[in-house]
């Protein structure tokens, strides 16, 4: 039996649960527990903060997605109430406010300045060149000393390449603004150190953006300089938009890349399935269930209501803010029978990893590709491949916006 | 069955190229949902039913044809 606080009439918050909730040891691609046990007894409760407040968390698929797409629900990172994730995160949004951060209909005319690099026609001609990059580093990686660390041979470097590519930030450079986002996506960030980090970024795509102003290119950051040129964006928006799409663009596929590896490493069977299958379906299928299996952005989707909401017999009043926890929401056994085992044949495209609403990610219809080609060229390559530690050893990014393994050392 | 679409809605997410590319398409400039046929034939519909399910901002709607 649990019982919900009357909206209005917080509970001490002391006796809330603190989100994020830490994950069981034994248990490191499940999401938290506490999560599980809340979407079955208060689907919609509250907890508390890193700053002591106490948002609601909604963690049964239909409710979130439902919210998700409600447009009485607000993603305006500036409301006094919106729940951030960490000091280092406010600090961020403070800083550097994208269309993420907005609402319609300021979003839709943003983010529809970027869409056309992301459609499906235009990711799926980016194939064979990600390919390329897929199989020149697994030649290099098989040409150099083992074992090595996955996620420095391969996992960074593959999504870092394509978006810079796509982009027209120099590769070179990777150092630099891995280091950076690095630090952005780490939950114990301090304000002073995100606002360094994010100045960083900021002044960096400033800079690329004013060279493409006076020498375009046909990039991305070109696109962002003829909007600058046309009155349309101001030289710091074009560098916000810029800097989300460095930093998304690098850190979630690479994380995906890491840590599906070693849950497939831990499901044997599944991973000779995958390996032995020429089916570009059955690739795909793949890819859609590690997404819903991992759902590495686990630190909830955050907004805030602008009316009074009722749902699942709970009013969200209006002003309150609200975590959507997509991460248990895809361990929902209401939309996913067997929500806890990995089924790569199970081709969940219905699942939360990519958020939903008019937020869900711009990105990800390279996502996809980038993670069809490494799933599907890696273990053919090295069917060997394998972990020298054991999973116990494995450093995991609790302490990460996104989830994922700080290194993945492997050998063949 | 008769498809609709709300360019004015729609994200870009190409979850429906990507589930019915017979049916739907993208524009060039900006990535917005294109309609190729509003009347898909009977072995699409399962398809474009899950393409209006899939799409996070509600752009796209099936209405079954009406008696007549």
């Amino acid at each position: 039996m649990s019982t919900i606080s009357a909206p209005g009439t917080d509970a001490p918050s002391a006796e809330l649960p603190a989100y994020p909730m830490p994950r069981a040891a034994a248990c490191p691609f499940d999401p938290p527990p506490t999560l599980r046990t809340l979407q079955g007894q208060t689907p919609i409760g509250r907890a508390r903060l890193w700053n002591g407040s106490t948002p609601w968390v909604v963690t049964r698929y239909e409710d979130v997605r439902a919210l998700l797409a409600d447009p009485r629900i607000s993603a305006d990172s500036t409301h006094p109430h919106y729940p951030h994730q960490s000091a280092g995160a406010a600090e961020r949004r403070k800083q550097s406010r994208t269309f993420l951060a907005m609402d319609d209909p300021e979003h839709a005319r943003l983010r529809r300045m970027v869409t056309a690099t992301f459609s499906i026609k235009r990711v799926e001609a980016l194939r064979p060149a990600i390919q390329k990059i897929v199989d020149d580093l697994i030649d290099k990686l098989l040409a150099g000393p083992k074992p090595v660390d996955l996620v420095q041979a391969l996992a960074l470097p593959v999504p870092s390449l394509v978006i810079c590519e796509l982009l027209g930030v120099p590769y070179a450079d990777h150092d630099f603004f891995q280091s950076n986002s690095k630090t952005l996506i780490r939950s114990t960030t301090t304000r002073e150190q995100a606002r360094e980090a994010t100045q960083r970024l900021v002044d960096y795509l400033e800079r690329l953006i004013g060279d493409r102003l006076a020498h375009p290119a046909g990039d991305l950051l070109s696109t962002l300089a003829e909007r600058v040129d046309a009155g349309e964006l101001s030289l710091r928006e074009a560098a916000n938009m810029g800097m989300l799409l460095l930093v998304a663009g690098h850190e979630t596929t690479a994380n995906m890349i890491a840590l599906g590896t070693l849950a497939l490493l831990q499901h044997p069977y599944q991973l000779a399935q995958l390996r032995e299958s020429d089916d570009p379906k059955v690739i795909a299928s793949a890819v859609e269930e590690l997404l819903r299996y991992l759902t590495i952005v686990h630190s909830g989707r955050r907004r805030v209501a602008l009316e009074d909401i009722a749902i699942d017999g709970v009013t969200i009043r209006a002003g309150e803010g609200v975590i959507l926890a997509n991460d248990i929401a895809n361990r929902d056994p209401a939309a996913f029978p067997g929500p806890d085992r990995l089924d790569l044949d199970r081709n969940p495209r219905h699942h939360l990893a990519f958020g939903f609403g008019v937020h869900q990610c711009l990105g990800q219809p390279l996502a996809r590709v980038e993670l069809q080609v490494v799933y599907g060229t890696l273990y053919r390559r090295i069917p060997t491949l394998t972990l020298t530690v054991d999973l116990d050893e494995i450093p995991f990014k609790h302490d990460g916006l996104v989830y994922g393994v700080y290194e993945l050392p492997i050998t063949w | 069955m008769k498809v609709v679409i709300d360019q004015h809605k729609c994200v870009a997410s190409g979850q429906c190229v990507l589930t019915a590319p017979e049916v739907f398409d993208q524009r060039e400039e900006d990535g917005i949902v294109v309609l190729l046929t509003e009347t898909p034939p009977e072995g699409l519909v399962d398809d474009v039913r899950q393409a209006a399910a899939l799409c996070p901002a509600q752009a796209i709607w099936v209405k079954e044809q009406a008696e007549e």
